[in-house]
């Protein structure tokens, strides 16, 4: 399952699939979003941002901790793909969580009045945010791509220790600060035309992962394993 | 027996450290040096006015803490690696991450111990009260080991690097977040006569959780780069 040459094979017959069910999905997602879910009542049609702004951060943890997770299974089974994953999930994930900033910025504007607030959530993305690059000019800083991969996967085991920390300790700080500001979904219910949009916005995004992950393993595995026999039949066939 | 020979290992490690630290004097007040400059140029930025600088002390002191001993990383493992004693230190018998210990222990004695002793001057000159200055102390105590142990782990891994210097900051300011973030809360709170046993205790847990934590991490870091 986890050779380089029936992976590349498979992620192959994979992608097509993954990419029609992601824009599909995100189709849907918006429609319900942007057209059938009701208007809130007290922040009127600016809410609807939510229908990227929270599947987007939910994805920039996910993406951290599965970056984690195959990083640790790289680094204790020696498993090649299990460190492409890891690297590869980088740029997505920091796509997610810059996406998450600049719409939550953006939703501030008319609800805050201001593009940025010193709010604990959007503190806490930014400084995943740069957690993310920093796992990224890891990787591009050591030319050994084995040896890179490795030092990212124990860099990202690291962080995903200290994501909580970080968390709880800017939430703490933001508390004793200032007051609390507009906090989004304590509300104590959303309505279930809203949130069944937001779901089916939360699936599209993980497939999404999913496919642009695929798309960039298929990239890593050929120029890795560039020298092997299978990528030069590959390369002779086409 | 064997675990005798373990401290031995550990306390000539660390004996070795400072001796090389004591003989290049020069290098051992460039920290020093830097964090005195850094709140110097606060005032000077500032203008000034004593209440806004009051105010702002404890972060500029803090804020100019971590950026010292930030610079100071590098002297942990660099020299080290360049000599090649690094790679005889991962090839004896003993656990690399006691070994690593030991190192962080002694670059902290050498970098963070005078950035805590040269603080209460600062902080007067800051015009910080003197139970301020006992907090921001503590503080200091509590948070610098801290800061050189997360280091430890970033510098392992970018000491094979030619230009690490600003990839080093990169990787090591956003885990230094919230050792800043419960230190200056504590001065903060304590100026205004508010209980800080909380923020003291998350404190010493962060130092506690760093002392266990990194040195694995670190040796694994250390391996990779000397792979």
């Amino acid at each position: 399952m986890s050779s380089p040459p029936f992976f590349y094979k498979t992620a192959g017959q994979w992608t097509p699939w993954l990419a029609g069910l992601s824009i599909i999905l995100l189709l849907v997602g918006l429609y319900g979003g942007l057209i059938y879910a009701p208007t809130d009542y007290q922040q009127g049609e600016s809410y609807r941002i939510i229908y990227i702004h929270v599947p987007a951060a939910w994805m920039s943890l996910f993406v951290y901790v599965a970056m984690a997770v195959s990083g640790a299974i790289g680094l204790i089974w020696r498993i090649k793909l299990a460190e492409i994953v890891t690297v590869c999930s980088a740029p997505v994930g920091a796509g997610f969580t810059l996406l998450a900033l600049v719409t939550g910025s953006l939703w501030g504007k008319p609800m805050w009045g201001t593009y940025w607030v010193w709010d604990a959530r959007l503190t806490s993305e930014l400084l995943l945010l740069f957690l993310y690059l920093g796992v990224m000019s890891l990787y591009s800083a050591i030319p050994d791509k084995r040896v890179a991969s490795r030092a990212v996967a124990l860099l990202a085991l690291v962080g995903v220790v200290n994501i909580p920390i970080i968390h709880y300790s800017v939430e703490w700080w933001n508390t004793l600060h200032q007051g609390p500001t507009v906090t989004k979904f304590d509300k104590p219910s959303i309505d279930i035309r809203m949130l069944v949009p937001l779901l089916i916005m939360a699936v599209a995004f993980k497939v999404f992962y999913v496919w642009s992950l695929f798309l960039r393993i298929r990239v890593e595995l050929i120029e890795r394993e560039r020298n092997t026999q299978w990528v030069k039949a590959l390369v002779q066939t086409k | 027996m064997n675990k005798s020979k373990l401290t031995a290992a550990f306390l000539a490690l660390l004996k070795r450290d400072l001796t090389l630290a004591f003989r290049h004097r020069a290098e051992l007040f460039n920290p020093f040096l830097f964090f005195i400059l850094v709140v110097t140029l606060f005032p000077l930025a500032t203008g000034a006015e004593s209440k806004l600088l009051q105010t702002i002390a404890p972060a500029i002191i803090w804020v100019a803490a971590l950026l010292a001993s930030m610079l100071s990383l590098d002297a942990i493992f660099r020299s080290d690696f360049e000599d090649g004693s690094l790679e005889l230190l991962l090839l004896n018998s003993h656990p690399t991450s006691v070994l690593v210990l030991a190192k962080v222990l002694a670059h902290w004695l050498i970098t963070g111990l005078p950035l805590v002793l040269i603080a209460p001057f600062l902080a007067l000159f800051l015009g910080l009260d003197q139970d301020v200055i006992v907090l921001l102390v503590i503080t200091l105590l509590l948070g610098t080991p801290v800061l050189s142990f997360i280091g430890a782990v970033a510098m392992a891994l970018t000491v094979g690097l030619k230009r690490g210097g600003i990839l080093l900051s990169l990787l090591v300011l956003p885990l230094y977040v919230p050792v800043l973030i419960f230190s200056t809360n504590a001065i903060e709170m304590g100026a205004s006569g508010l209980p800080v046993t909380a923020q003291l205790w998350i404190l010493s847990s962060l130092l506690l959780l760093s002392i266990t934590l990194t040195p694995w991490p670190t040796a694994a870091a250390l391996k990779l780069s000397l792979s």
